[in-house]
């Protein structure tokens, strides 16, 4: 069996908590995973179910109450492991005096780069995310997108191995996130293993080969995208426009859509798909577009945290 | 450059581009004010003023920026979450710390000399000459540094597990009671149990010393400075600031950035 790029075995975190921190919370509880050499991971899950404390062990930043971690064989207490792996915090916040060529000269000085090759680094990552014009301005002045790709220029800046980006999307407008999906991919073309965490599926599809979701500190499974989170489209949805004044026929059709301006919104089962196209065509009705409804990940993040609920419930009542 | 030379200019830039040394136009002003003012009221001891008065500003200023910054220099990075993206570098804990620790230090050092710089200026205005007994002056100044190096590293080691205010509260309270550590040493009394006396006897060593740092009376009037304790004062410092660091790096190791 090949190295793993990151194996995790049993990893839990409990944080004390209380007066006195005699009480203790368990953000984690026994996760053991295994991400391949070069590939691209979500780590999928709602607020709080433990992706930013599994990024934060992995990187240091806290220690586990039991198990263990290895990044490119390394272990994470190993500082060797830092010199091969890039890091993106969430909602990342930078020194805010410095510009962003200066904190990415900071950053690459610790990776003991040669001064030529530093500068070229710099300039290089500056033009990748986009802020080659706004180099030389405070980060003080940066707005939240604009700190995000900072945040991902330092992360790449020393070519390492394995990119471990939390949220990475959060902040960036639609071109900010198609920008940092588009590093993702090249990411990936260069044969580097990302692990990035997220709780947008959409996402997730675009570009993870593998998935796992986490839920409630417990991992609940990983697999390819559709397959893990069970995605099944449950109907169909046809979006038309009404080229005349609506018939008999055609109002009985309005009556089941819902307009949104000129456009009408009509959800049908895939078995009466068909039909229903029928229907409208017969109405004079112009079919703009035609698309499955899928599950969305709050559906599915929910139907875990309502089955972790009567899990919970029946326990208490068996206990009783 | 190292790493811990790494994170200790970026402090000094911190430092620097927050203003800290704007301090400086306050103290040359303190200066200026001191000359001519001095020079109208006393006859005859207007050097023993403007030293006191100097060596205090230094020491008062010093203190101030070695209390309210060297609280900041870890909680501050922790707060803003600036320190993550540091820490998933090849960089060890006790090498950012002391790095935060140098580079406060050298903010420090440029501070009071530039200080210092105002402090024979306005005394070479008074007594028109500078004379060699003067120099003690400089070994004043060399004990008020090694006294902020210590008050960093206590800054430093309360900021690792505390707020900082409360880091400012311990910080302060040590300073003050390091001030009258020669007089706990040699507590006598028959109102005081022998078993209190020798509590308070190994408090006094326990506690930083910062009594024997004070020498501005002698550099006032003058006086020579024992190469002694030019000698003493110094590997009390540096020791004191190591152990302190050394534990400052074992609560930081282990802390938990939540």
């Amino acid at each position: 069996m090949t190295e793993a790029a990151i194996q995790i075995e049993n990893l839990t975190k409990d944080y004390p908590h209380g007066f006195l921190h005699l009480k203790t919370k368990r953000s984690l509880e026994g996760l053991t995973m295994r991400i391949e050499d070069g590939e691209v991971f979500g780590f999928l899950g709602p607020n709080g179910a433990g992706k930013s404390t599994t990024i934060k062990l992995l990187v240091g930043l806290i220690f586990p109450t039991a198990g263990t971690a290895t990044i490119l064989g390394k272990p994470i207490s190993d500082i060797g492991m830092h010199q091969d792996i890039g890091y993106l915090p969430e909602q990342p916040y930078f020194y805010d005096y410095l510009t962003a060529a200066e904190l990415l000269d900071y950053f690459a000085r610790f990776h003991n780069l040669k001064t030529a090759d530093r500068r070229e680094r710099v300039a290089r990552m500056l033009k990748k995310v986009g802020l080659e014009t706004a180099r030389k301005i405070q980060l003080r002045k940066y707005s939240k997108g604009m700190l995000q790709r900072v945040g991902l220029a330092q992360a790449i800046l020393h070519d390492p191995r394995v990119v471990i980006l939390d949220e990475p999307m959060s902040g960036l407008d639609p071109l900010g996130r198609r920008e940092v999906r588009d590093i993702i991919l090249e990411l990936k073309k260069e044969g580097r293993t990302v692990l990035f965490s997220t709780h947008i599926l959409s996402d997730a599809e675009m570009l993870c080969d593998r998935v796992g979701v986490i839920a409630g500190g417990k991992l609940r499974g990983v697999g390819a995208p559709d397959e893990i989170v069970g995605i099944k489209a449950h109907g169909m949805e046809i979006l038309f426009e009404l080229a005349r004044e609506a018939t008999t026929a055609a109002s009985e059709l309005l009556n089941k859509s819902t307009r949104t301006g000129n456009r009408y919104r009509m959800q049908v089962s895939e078995e009466d798909l068909y039909a229903a196209l029928e229907q409208l065509r017969g109405a004079g009705a112009r079919i703009l577009s035609v698309t499955q409804i899928k599950a969305s990940l709050e559906e599915y993040f929910m139907h875990l945290i309502e089955a972790d609920r009567a899990q919970a419930a029946a326990v208490d009542v068996s206990g009783k | 450059m190292s790493r811990i030379g790494v994170v200790a200019w970026n402090t000094f830039r911190e430092a620097v581009r927050d203003r800290v040394l704007y301090n400086l136009v306050f103290f040359a002003l303190l200066m200026m004010g001191a000359a001519i003012l001095v020079g109208q009221v006393s006859i005859g001891i207007e050097d023993i003023v403007i030293v006191s008065l100097g060596l205090s500003a230094i020491s008062v200023i010093g203190l101030l920026m070695a209390v309210f910054i060297g609280v900041g220099l870890v909680s501050k990075e922790m707060d803003k979450r600036t320190l993550y993206a540091l820490l998933a570098k090849p960089v060890r804990r006790w090498e950012f710390l002391l790095g935060k620790f140098g580079g406060l230090l050298l903010t420090l050092s440029v501070n009071t000399a530039a200080m210092a710089a105002g402090l024979f200026a306005a005394l070479y205005f008074v007594k028109h000459s500078l004379q060699r007994g003067d120099a003690v002056t400089l070994v004043a100044i060399y004990f008020i540094l090694l006294k902020l190096a210590l008050v960093v590293a206590l800054a430093l080691l309360f900021s690792c597990y505390t707020t900082p205010l409360l880091a400012i509260l311990f910080t302060a309270g040590l300073y003050v009671s390091g001030l009258f550590v020669n007089e706990m040493k040699s507590l006598h009394g028959e109102t005081l149990a022998p078993a209190v006396q020798t509590f308070l006897r190994w408090l006094a060593y326990l506690l930083p010393n910062f009594e024997n740092f004070d020498v501005m009376a002698s550099a006032a009037h003058g006086r020579a400075i024992p190469a002694g304790l030019i000698l003493h004062n110094t590997a009390y410092a540096a020791l004191y600031c190591a152990i302190v660091l050394a534990a400052a790096s074992v609560i930081f190791s282990r802390r938990n950035l939540k």
